[in-house]
């Protein structure tokens, strides 16, 4: 008789942890397919599963190896039809050698893809971005979930211990099992106490203390056999995971796609887009995003048009917070959604109009919102001269006011990619406060 | 169907449980032992699913190992071929432990559960235990508790040290496992205390012999010197123990820039290395014992009635798909197939000892005829390794059937000349070179330590004996000397020298080119 064990039920994914060692190896190769990646795609294909090719630099295993092309070897080949003894075969060109041998080792791994999963993917992404780390758990959670009450369990952790059941369980087996009390045992005692005071000697006086006594010890033996509170009595409290009701959120993406905006400062906004996607993701079940870009008139566009298509022509901001009030009034009603608006710009405007665009974000657009980010990219140079200060552009100078009198209004500069969290700071800070108010409800 | 037969069968449909395994185990081991006198470790049947499997097959088919990238970007690269459908999981793995170890797919029907219990529980359990190469190089009771030390030994190291200081040296091990194993058995050290009882001896007789006449010779001016410098280096060789073969047991040993966790971490690498050594010697000699006993005990099952038609051809399907031979002009060719080599082996050595034609007189008078073919295969299990089995035992009547022909390849040449084929002139050459073809460590760059002055620059000499003018692939044999320079710390030269002309066909080093 052998000896059977069936694993099937141990632990999975033993290797886990080499695979984590293998993605770290090659993280910078990684992290630069999945930047490419992320640039031709589109921002909602972030936050999935990507295929990646097998990475080349830094995850080689170097060893003595013969080198095929030298030297002079001798193969035994089955499967000889009609050659005889001095017959000559050209080499096949290609895998150098007549040798079959060995191919089953290092084959093809040029287009070999493997798929990294989703959380190792945002991980990459990421990685430059500097976010905190509680963020970065935020965003990577998919679905929030509040714990439900749900009946009772025999099992649980003692702070679930649900006092009110466990009693009524220990009452009902104490009367079951006819637990004597402390009432009647105080009884019998008193009884006992008091014959012994009198000072009757009779034997049927003694005879019946006597009784008595044994009977308290029977009652005395009886209440420690049988418990006060026994492990069966004991209830818990169950919870389970409840997921949060999620409402529907649209996310309004304005940028500017007049010549000034170059390829670096689109690949900047589109992971400033990204980012508000992935946070909407997380607490939204349904999520629409509106591409508007403008020049000097604006207009609703597809992704691809949005980042790839340009335009020439001036610049007036205010339009495309028209195009978004416009769009609002026609599809997104403020009671039945979310609005989330981000828009990226280098700042230019044409004179006069940065006015309006205020006026229009403290009339309107900032009561319908529930967010509004700004970012302005700016050179790297530029960084220095304009970093903390209020001077800069006229839109810069104009969202200024904004910025002071509405709280979900956010803008920054960014000239890095680590510049892009600190506009969602807020945001990610009002995390808390909203979950608490959830849990009370 | 009468219900006598059908009671008789060890299984009925292609479902399996824990009793029709256990009861088929009985039956399969009843003819293994008492019918093919096979002599086994108890056995130990796991079942696992594909992922499992997938794991098992990362971290080299062991159920212990340690933690290292590249067994990640393996098990990346198994997973891929798997998912894509371009290769199966095998049916089964096997570990030579004792107790011996069977993983068992669960995903395997009950017949193939039935096969690969008399292939691997069996078959290569036989083998593990038997071959003479594994009783003297690998030590099956220790080999699970030693890997659980090497696992949690190198966590440790990992938790004390960093994560990347474990891996360095790891990387740089792993780049000369092949060079780490020791390939002949050495004669025992001395003892330390044997040791000095012989430099004691020496000085005594030194002492005694001494005489002052011997210091009033003159010095020769010219030869003196290089002689001394001669016998130096032939003396702290002769310390050193070089030339040595085994590049690991050397830097363990020697360097003098590691700290004992880091010779701990090369001992371990050697250790496994050492220990799968013997498997990649007997592979044809392994799968053809194992297929040759599921095979032999599958019919006697059949013939007894205990296994269905069904089930039998479900068997013989999986059975032939595993002894399949394509020629070398198939598209699949792969090879030879280790499994068609050896199975048809083994049947033949059993054909040879029960029915020999007058041809097979000739060639194995010892055998032919004497209708002991299981103490013949069971013999030749035990003493021999894939190189001389195949020395041994192949047939002309096998190399007929394979329709083996000989081609050699000259790197300068764009063709390749057919030398030998299977007729009477051809047969010894075939089956030497074949035989050649298995042996490990022919095929492998014979590469050495052969000097180094400790007490000088430190330099570490390494020679490759170039046999029949293959040299080394150059990016990877300059990767795999910057890793030996690591473990070294001090520079590391690497010399081709022509094995029969003594040629030096090519030197490098890691010294800068100024050198």
């Amino acid at each position: 008789m052998p000896n059977f064990i069936d694993r099937r039920l141990n632990p999975k994914d033993k290797s886990l942890g080499n695979r984590r060692r293998f993605l770290k190896r090659a993280r910078e190769e990684l992290k630069r397919t999945i930047k490419e990646q992320i640039k031709a795609g589109k921002i909602a294909d972030v936050d999935a599963e990507h295929r990646v090719p097998m990475p080349e630099r830094g995850v080689g295993e170097p060893s003595f190896q013969p080198s095929p092309s030298t030297g002079e070897r001798q193969y035994v080949l089955p499967g000889n039809h009609e050659f005889s003894p001095g017959d000559r075969l050209p080499k096949p060109s290609a895998r150098g050698g007549a040798s079959g041998k060995g191919a089953g080792t290092g084959e093809s791994e040029d287009d070999f893809q493997f798929v990294l999963s989703r959380d190792e993917v945002l991980d990459l992404f990421f990685e430059d971005l500097e976010l905190p780390d509680m963020v970065k758990l935020n965003l990577k959670e998919s679905v929030a979930f509040k714990p439900r009450r749900a009946g009772f369990a025999t099992s649980g952790s003692p702070t679930n211990i649900n006092v009110g059941r466990t009693m009524r369980n220990s009452y009902g087996r104490r009367i079951a099992l006819r637990r004597p009390s402390r009432a009647d045992v105080a009884a019998i005692a008193d009884e006992i106490a008091r014959l012994e005071a009198e000072s009757n000697t009779s034997d049927a006086h003694q005879k019946r203390i006597e009784a008595l006594r044994e009977e308290l010890d029977k009652l005395e033996r009886r209440r420690r056999r049988i418990a006060y509170v026994d492990p069966v009595d004991i209830r818990f409290n169950r919870f389970e995971p409840q997921p949060l009701p999620n409402a529907s959120a649209v996310m309004f993406c304005l940028m500017d796609v007049s010549a000034s905006m170059g390829e670096r400062e689109k690949d900047l906004a589109k992971r400033f887009f990204v980012l508000l996607h992935l946070f909407l993701k997380r607490r939204y079940k349904r999520i629409d995003i509106v591409f508007i870009r403008h020049t000097d008139e604006a207009g609703e566009v597809d992704e691809n048009t949005f980042f790839y298509s340009k335009q020439s022509g001036g610049t007036v901001v205010s339009t495309a917070i028209e195009e978004m009030l416009r769009i609002i009034e026609e599809r997104y009603p403020a009671r039945e959604w979310n609005i989330y608006a981000a828009q990226a710009s280098d700042g230019e405007n044409s004179a006069g109009d940065s006015d309006l665009c205020v006026s229009l974000l403290h009339r309107q657009v900032m009561r319908l919102c529930q967010y509004y980010a700004y970012v302005e990219i700016i050179d790297e140079r530029e960084t220095e001269i304009f970093g903390t200060t209020d001077n800069g552009t006229s839109l810069w100078r104009a969202y200024r006011t904004v910025d002071s009198e509405w709280s979900n209004f956010q803008m920054t500069r960014i000239a890095r990619p680590s510049d892009i969290y600190p506009v969602f700071r807020k945001l990610f800070a009002r995390q808390p406060t909203m979950q608490l108010r959830t849990e009370r409800r | 169907m009468p219900k006598g037969a059908a009671s008789n069968l060890l299984f009925h449909d292609s479902d399996w449980n824990f009793e029709t395994l256990s009861r088929t185990y009985d039956a399969i081991e009843t003819i293994a032992l008492d019918d093919l006198q096979l002599d086994v470790y108890p056995n130990q049947l796991e079942i696992i699913s594909s992922e499992q499997m997938l794991d098992a097959y990362s971290s080299v088919g062991m159920p212990l190992m340690y933690q290292h990238w590249s067994f990640g970007k393996r098990f990346v690269f198994e997973e891929h071929l798997y998912r894509k459908g371009r290769r199966g999981l095998a049916y089964e793995l096997v570990i030579n432990s004792n107790p011996c170890i069977t993983y068992l797919m669960e995903e395997n029907t009950m017949a193939m559960q039935a096969l690969v219990t008399a292939h691997a529980a069996f078959g290569h359990n036989h083998f593990f235990k038997n071959n003479y190469l594994f009783q003297q190089w690998t030590d099956a009771s220790a080999i699970l508790s030693y890997m659980e030390f090497a696992k949690k030994y190198i966590t440790k190291c990992e938790e004390r040290y960093g994560t990347s200081e474990v891996e360095v040296i790891l990387d740089s091990a792993h780049a000369l496992m092949d060079q780490g194993v020791f390939r002949y058995r050495r004669p025992p050290r001395l003892s330390s205390e044997k040791e000095r009882e012989r430099t004691r001896e020496r000085l005594e007789y030194e002492e005694q012999t001494y005489s002052d006449l011997w210091r009033t010779l003159p010095p020769s001016p010219d030869g003196q010197s290089s002689k001394d410098a001669e016998r130096d280096a032939s003396e702290r060789k002769k310390a050193l123990n070089l030339p040595e073969e085994n590049l690991l047991y050397f830097l363990e040993k020697t360097s003098l820039i590691l700290e004992p966790w880091q010779r701990e971490l090369l001992r371990i690498v050697r250790v496994i290395a050492q220990y799968f050594y013997p498997q990649r010697q007997t592979k044809v000699m392994n799968e053809g014992c194992a297929t040759f006993v599921h095979y032999t005990i599958m019919n006697r099952l059949f013939d007894q009635g205990r296994i269905s038609e069904g089930s039998m051809l479900e068997m013989l399907h999986s059975h032939s798909n595993v002894v399949f031979q394509p020629s070398f002009d198939d598209p699949r060719f792969p090879g030879i197939n280790p499994y068609a080599l050896g199975f048809a082996m083994m049947q033949d050595i059993q054909r040879v000892c029960t029915d020999p034609t007058p041809e097979d007189r000739d060639w194995f008078p010892e055998i032919a005829g004497s209708g002991k073919w299981r103490e013949t295969l069971i013999d030749a299990w035990a003493n021999h390794r894939d190189e001389s089995f195949i020395l041994q035992y192949l047939s002309p009547a096998l190399i007929r059937k394979f329709r083996l022909f000989l081609l050699t390849d000259e790197a300068g040449d764009n063709y390749c000349e057919v030398a030998s084929i299977h007729n009477e002139r051809g047969y010894e050459t075939i089956r030497t070179a074949l035989a050649r073809s298995y042996d490990v460590a022919a095929n492998q760059s014979d590469i050495q330590v052969v000097d180094v002055d400790l007490l000088g620059d430190r330099h570490l000499r390494l020679q490759h004996n170039v046999k029949n003018g293959i040299l080394l692939d150059e990016a990877s044999r300059d990767a795999t000397l910057r890793h030996v320079r690591h473990l070294w710390g001090y520079d590391v030269s690497l010399a081709g020298v022509d094995a029969e002309t003594d040629d030096v066909l090519y030197e490098c080093s890691t010294a800068p080119a100024s050198e």
